[in-house]
Formats: C-alpha cells, structure tokens, sequence
C-alpha cells in the first residue's frame, strides 16, 4: 500500500517523505520534483499526446506554470479560474475578483494535464471538470496536484501528486506564492504553524 | 431609505431600482464583476451555471426590443430560465392590477424581476411588495431612472478612459424626459468625475437642474470644449406633449453631434448613445459611425453587465 507516500523521485534520492515526518520538513522543491516526476510517469502510461496543461487559479496556476517549464511544453499554459462553476454560489455569493479563464478555443479531442496546489474535498476538480467540458469535449484528462490532503467529499481523486499528507481535525494546508512559492499549515483559530 | 431597500443588512445587493444610495465601492464591484463577463461572448460555450434553475420574469410593461432582449441573454448566459411576460396580450388588458400580476408570478415560484414601467417608482413598489427571496431589477420606470444603462455607459468608460477622476463629461440632448440621463449623472457623480456638463436648450432641462450636481450649458461648442467624454440622447418625442423644440433640423443645427462640433472636444474624445440613434437629429451618421463612436460596445458591454448586476442581485437569495 503506498497510501501517504509520494513516489519516490529517483533510485539514488533519499528525501523521500512520509506523513509521519514533520509537516514543517515539507519542502516545495522537493514537492515539485516529485511532482514531475509523476506527470512524467503518466504521460508515459497513459500515452498522452502533444498534452495541454491547465492550472486551475490561483494555486494550482503557480504550480502549474513551474510544470510547464521543467517539461519544456511549448504551446501555452491554459489557465482555469473556477469561480462561475462553484457548487456553493448560492451560499457565498459572488466573488468580484474573478479572473478570466485562458484556453484555447477547441478542447476537442486534446489530452489534459490539470493542475491544482491542493486536493482537498474534490469540489474545485469537479468544477474545473465542468468547465473543461463546457468548452469541447477532451479525448483524457489527468489530474495532478502538489499537495493530496485527507477529507474527500466526492468520488474523485488525483493521478498523481507531489505528496498525500493527513492533517488533524481543523487543519488547513495552503500554499502561498508566487514568489517565493511556501506551504502554510493553519489550525482553525488561523495561527500558522 | 432607498439604499436599505436596494441592499441586505450586509450591505450586499438584493435589488437594483436606482443609482441613488449606493456608493463608489459597491458601483465599481459591478464594473469588476462585469469585466469577468466580458470574455464570454467570444467563447465557444457562451454559458456559466451561475444562475442555473433560477428563473427571471421579464415584465415590460413599455415597449422595448434592445433592452429586453439584452436582459433575456444576460439571463440565458448565466444558464437562467427566462419567461417574457407579454404585458399587452396579459391579463393587465383584462383590469388585472400590477399587484395581482406579481403574486400570480411570484405563486409559479420566480426568483427575479426585471422590471420596465411607463410610471415613476414602479420597480421601488414591486420591490417593496415581493416576497424576501425575490429580486428586482429597473429596467427603466418613467422618467425616474435606467440604472442599468448607467452602469454600462460607466464600464465603456471605464474601458476607454481607465479611471474616473479628472474626466469631464457633457450629456447633450433631451435632459428632461430622459431616466437615462438622471441615471448617469447619479453614477458619474458617485464615481467622481471631474465635472458634469448637460447640453440642451432650456425647455429640455429640469427647472432645478443644478442641485444634480451639474453644469447646465446651453450652447454646444461653449460646452463641448475640452471634454473626455460625449454622451448624446435621444430625442424622447413619445414624452413630449407641449412644444418644446421648434424643429428636429432646428435642434440638429444647434444642438446635434457634427464632424464639426466634435472638434472641440479632447482629440481622443469617446462618443456615446445609449440608443436607439436618431440619424440627423441629434447624431449626424459620420459620427455615430465614425471612429470616436464606442455605441456598439456599449450594447455588447450591456449584455456583461447585467450579468453582473443580475448575478450580484441573485447571490442572496433565500436570504433577507
């Protein structure tokens, strides 16, 4: 079972990370590397052709656009703000500083790599998911994140992920950024740790 | 009174009948919002769920084709249902009162009014009668106000010119009959631009026109001169009923938008109408279809806008 492990980067790499170390030992380097690594292993098997990465705002475009650059991807990174298509509109309402979402104009038959910062409950994929499909219909989308964090509230999960981490009741982790990027873990009095 | 009527007790909008009360933060979130929208139109898929299973009743009880079906698509592409209440062939020909109209809707389970009524203070009275969770918008009541297409006028500012301050603006035309002109006076004042100028002969400006914090101008090159922003109005000929213009030549001569008369304006002056135009009355065609002209943006940012306004209204509902 390799549940709270990240894969790890490379034969000879021993900075691997469990969730029984130290939150305060995450370190986003190291995070990223893993990263990478894993979207490179799933653009091996899932045979992912000429791949359109998509990072969800605002976390995930931060990660995103890191990804875009140690893959070396040419065309454009696609940016996804996932405001319009929350599922919780009616009780939070509106929020003014919506960003517009970039991606090309035809997802017809494209092979997706969607980016966030954080896995947490699996609402911001599925809206993200709404929305990609709104746009055209896309032959695969593979969902990777930095950060996988107990607490799932709908069938979905990531492909791959930099690390899956348990926090304790009332823990958030957040990453902060663009630069330097940094990973902040609150309680729910919203005391960093 | 008119601000706790217009928003909830967390100052948040629930209905929207009039610029009057509401101040510059929550006027500029609904230029924001609105920017958001603005892409949409050029995307394959010209919908957000938004407001999906929500449904808007469009009651006109006033002729108008461009502002209702701008409303009907700002609804449709917040994925909305829209129902176009056909006032004329309704039961209000049969003597069925307004009151009566709303509850029989508001019985079919709406959630949103918009709202266009020959009378003053129409919209402020349904908005005054609905049920908690029902929002009403102005669409334009009397000669009181059309605060939706101040708010587009403002966001093609905004667009053209980037900030409020030091714009000096001048209205032209039929003050008088014109809610979209008190509406806008409202919205640049709270939005602090520079100066205000209203352009027109006497008989079509209000008697107290100077407490609407402006500067009443009677010739057009004298108030032209140095301007940012041009906004000429339609003559409104379905509300006159004394004689109030010699001529519609003569009031081109003297108070009609020229190739000419434009040249005092600021070189990168924008020129705008909110529609329909009049071609030679008060709008000569070489400038409504010149290059200074922004009316078609103004009608495509329409469609943004009252997304935002409708969206911004909707956020609420279920609460008081």
């Amino acid at each position: 079972m390799r549940i709270g492990y990240a894969p790890r980067p490379a034969a000879n790499n021993n900075k691997m990370l469990n969730h029984t170390m130290s939150i305060d030992s995450l370190n986003i380097d190291v995070l990223l590397d893993n990263l990478e690594l894993a979207i490179r292993q799933q653009i091996g098997e899932r045979k992912l052709q000429n791949p359109l990465l998509i990072g969800i705002h605002s976390g995930g475009a931060w990660i995103a656009r890191h990804m875009h650059l140690r893959l070396g991807i040419s065309e454009p990174l696609g940016l996804l703000d996932i405001t319009f298509y929350r599922d919780d509109f009616s009780q939070i309402g509106m929020h003014p500083k919506v960003k517009t979402s970039q991606l090309p104009p035809h997802l017809e038959g494209r092979d997706i790599i969607l980016i966030d910062d954080v896995f947490y409950s699996g609402r911001t994929s599925r809206a993200a998911l709404n929305e990609i499909f709104d746009y055209g219909r896309p032959n695969q989308v593979v969902l990777a994140v930095l950060i996988e964090r107990n607490g799932r509230q709908i069938p979905l999960q990531p492909d791959c992920r930099g690390i899956r981490i348990d926090l304790a009741e009332g823990q958030r982790i957040k990453l902060t950024g663009p630069d330097p990027l940094g990973i902040e873990i609150q309680d729910l009095a919203g005391v960093a740790a | 009174m008119t601000r706790h009527l217009q928003l909830t007790e967390q100052g948040k909008l629930k209905h929207f009948l009039t610029i009057e009360g509401l101040d510059r933060d929550l006027l500029t979130e609904i230029l924001d919002t609105a920017e958001s929208f603005v892409g949409m139109s050029e995307h394959q898929v010209k919908k957000v769920p938004l407001l999906r299973g929500k449904t808007i009743v469009n009651l006109f009880f006033e002729n108008s084709t461009r502002t209702r079906t701008t409303f009907e698509l700002a609804a449709t592409r917040l994925s909305a249902d829209v129902l176009n209440m056909d006032i004329a062939r309704s039961a209000t020909s049969k003597g069925e009162s307004l009151l009566d109209t709303i509850r029989n809707l508001e019985a079919m389970q709406v959630d949103m009014f918009v709202v266009r009524h020959a009378l003053s203070g129409a919209a402020h009275f349904i908005a005054q009668q609905v049920a908690p969770h029902i929002s009403v918008i102005n669409a334009g009541d009397g000669q009181h106000a059309h605060p939706t297409q101040a708010m587009l006028d403002m966001f093609t500012i905004r667009q053209h010119k980037k900030q409020f301050e030091g714009l000096k603006v001048a209205i032209v035309g039929d003050i008088l009959h014109s809610r979209v002109a008190r509406s806008q006076i409202l919205a640049l004042n709270a939005l602090g631009v520079s100066e205000v100028r209203v352009i027109a002969p006497k008989t079509l400006l209000p008697a107290q026109v100077k407490t609407m914090g402006v500067t009443p101008i009677h010739d057009m090159d004298e108030g032209l001169a140095d301007v940012d922003v041009v906004i000429m109005l339609r003559l409104q000929k379905e509300r006159m009923n004394s004689a109030f213009l010699p001529s519609e030549s003569e009031f081109f001569r003297c108070f009609g938008l020229t190739e000419a008369k434009l040249q005092r304006a600021k070189t990168d002056a924008i020129v705008m109408h909110p529609g329909p135009i009049n071609r030679g009355v008060e709008i000569a065609s070489s400038v409504a279809d010149g290059p200074q002209s922004v009316i078609l943006q103004q009608v495509s940012n329409g469609v943004a806008v009252r997304m935002a306004i409708m969206s911004m209204a909707m956020q609420s509902g279920g609460t008081a």
